[in-house]
């Protein structure tokens, strides 16, 4: 939780042979971090349709993190590449319709690294924390208002 | 009286070019007319807003109504065709997904006006004169319609029995809708009608091989290569994301398809759809060259939403959120 009061619901899509595996290492080796990230299990980081992040959002999720096998340790090969593509591209998406691009965050993470977990969450907690709340109106960034900030 | 079927046609926030798409079908006007009664046509005939509040409810049988609801006027016409219509199409891009119109969404109400009215180059308002829907005359009170907030689609504004998608739709499927109706051989309520339900790509003549792209350009930058698919030549052509139905009209004469038909079938969100297609054509492993490649997708949102930004996940909530501070607006007066 941040000075704010804030706790931030963050949606997480994790792969299930690495991130998933190593969040619940976190668990069984009792590491301490927030309760903020809904973990939803998915095959591969490829899996995740920037579509499913949209969606995560617009249903009322203040941020999404995605978190897969470390780049060359992808169970299908590629799949984590793709989703690394995608999410670049995911990141200037959500600039363009006035969305703080920090609300998304791409991560690798692997089965036996149960204590970067537990910093991930960390860091994201913190940094929608930060941001608070989803702020519909002010997606769509005013030409007037683009000027002021 | 005839028994012919009784026919509306309306324009909301539209271009005109829906209706000129109508009169596309040629010498087929004819057998429109023939076939329905015209009982609402404002931009060919003499019709008035009061010919149509006059009306008995359901009693137009089928209405094609264009354009998206941009303003009070847009939205009150909306709602009194459908009291009036038995059935309520929402013809074109503009009225299915907001269309053109729709991309005034990436700004606020605000920002427009006054990049219109203070900010743009062309303009000299040192008093700071913005329209007003109210003023008074010497002669009276002149009314103006209220711009709003968002621009949205028609079925975000009233219930609507099918949808004709394209900018503008193309004549040979407005043809098929027509027969459709005269023959009554329509599909369960809720369908898009004139139009596949596969995607361009299936209607494009183009070949087709592998899509991995180093550099994304412009249609501008390059001279195609004819016989193959545009977008394995780093153009962004919306074909791979799109409902066919249009004939691919645009690749034919080698220009990238942008996605005026919609979705296809099953599919939420047309942007987010096409922008993981051309993510994953990103031919590299590493970030910054990715990065750098991504670089040539200049408008993404405008690219990816040109036809459907009212429809994608990310408006609808943040309509959703207009319409409710407005309802609260409401409820406090
Ligand atoms: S299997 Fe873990 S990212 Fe592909």
């Amino acid at each position: 939780m941040s000075d704010n009061g804030f706790e931030p619901q963050i949606v997480g899509f994790l792969c299930r042979w690495c991130t998933y595996t190593g969040a619940d290492l976190a668990g069984t080796s009792r590491i301490k971090y927030p309760p903020n990230v809904i973990p939803i299990k998915v095959m591969c980081s490829g899996r995740v349709d920037p579509s499913f992040v949209l969606k995560a959002l617009a249903d009322g999720a203040d941020g999404v993190l995605i978190s897969g096998c470390h780049p060359g340790d992808c169970h299908y090969s590629s799949g984590n590449y793709n989703a690394l593509k995608r999410f670049h591209l995911l990141q200037s998406t959500l600039e363009q319709f006035g969305i703080e691009k920090e609300r998304v965050k791409l991560t690798w993470v692997s089965a036996s690294e149960g204590d970067l977990f537990a910093s991930v969450v960390k860091d994201i907690t913190a940094t929608v924390s930060e941001l608070g709340p989803l702020n519909w109106k002010s997606v769509a960034s005013g030409v007037g208002e683009e000027k002021a900030s | 009286m005839s028994e012919k079927p009784k026919l509306a046609l309306y324009w909301a926030a539209s271009c005109g070019g829906c209706e000129i798409a109508v009169l596309d079908l040629s010498e087929k006007i004819l057998d429109v007319a023939n076939a329905f009664d015209i009982v609402f046509w404002p931009v060919a005939m003499d019709f008035k807003t009061k010919d149509v509040e006059a009306m008995e409810d359901k009693s137009i049988d089928v209405c094609l109504f264009n354009g998206a609801i941009r303003t009070s006027d847009n939205e009150y016409m909306a709602k009194l065709l459908r009291q009036k219509s038995k059935v309520l199409v929402a013809f074109g891009s503009c009225s299915y997904g907001g269309g053109i119109p729709a991309l005034a969404n990436l700004k606020t109400l605000r920002g427009i006006m006054e990049r219109v009215y203070l900010e743009s180059p062309s303009t000299v308002n040192p008093e700071k004169i913005f329209p007003k829907t109210h003023y008074q005359v010497p002669e009276g009170e002149i009314e103006l319609p209220e711009l709003y907030e968002d621009v949205r689609t028609l079925p975000q504004t009233v219930d609507v029995e099918y949808f004709v998608p394209g900018c503008a739709p193309n004549p040979d499927r407005i043809w098929d809708v027509v027969q459709a109706v005269v023959s009554g051989a329509l599909p369960p309520a809720g369908s898009v009608v004139g139009a596949f339900e596969k995607t361009v790509c299936d209607e494009c003549h183009f070949n087709k091989e592998e899509k991995k792209v180093k550099k994304f350009v412009r249609p501008h930058q390059v001279i195609p290569d004819t016989n193959r698919c545009l977008l394995e030549q780093g153009i962004l052509c919306l074909g791979v994301a799109t409902r066919g139905g249009c004939g691919a009209k645009c690749t034919n004469v080698n220009m990238p398809c942008r996605g005026c038909y919609g979705p296809a079938e099953g599919v939420a969100d047309q942007g987010a759809k096409f922008l993981s297609a051309v993510a994953s054509m990103v031919d590299s492993q590493d970030e910054a060259e990715i990065k750098e490649i991504l670089k040539g997708v200049v408008d993404p949102v405008g690219t990816a939403y040109r036809f459907h930004l009212a429809a994608s996940l990310l408006h609808k909530a943040r309509s959703q959120e207009i319409a409710g501070e407005k309802a609260l607006a409401a409820a406090k007066h």
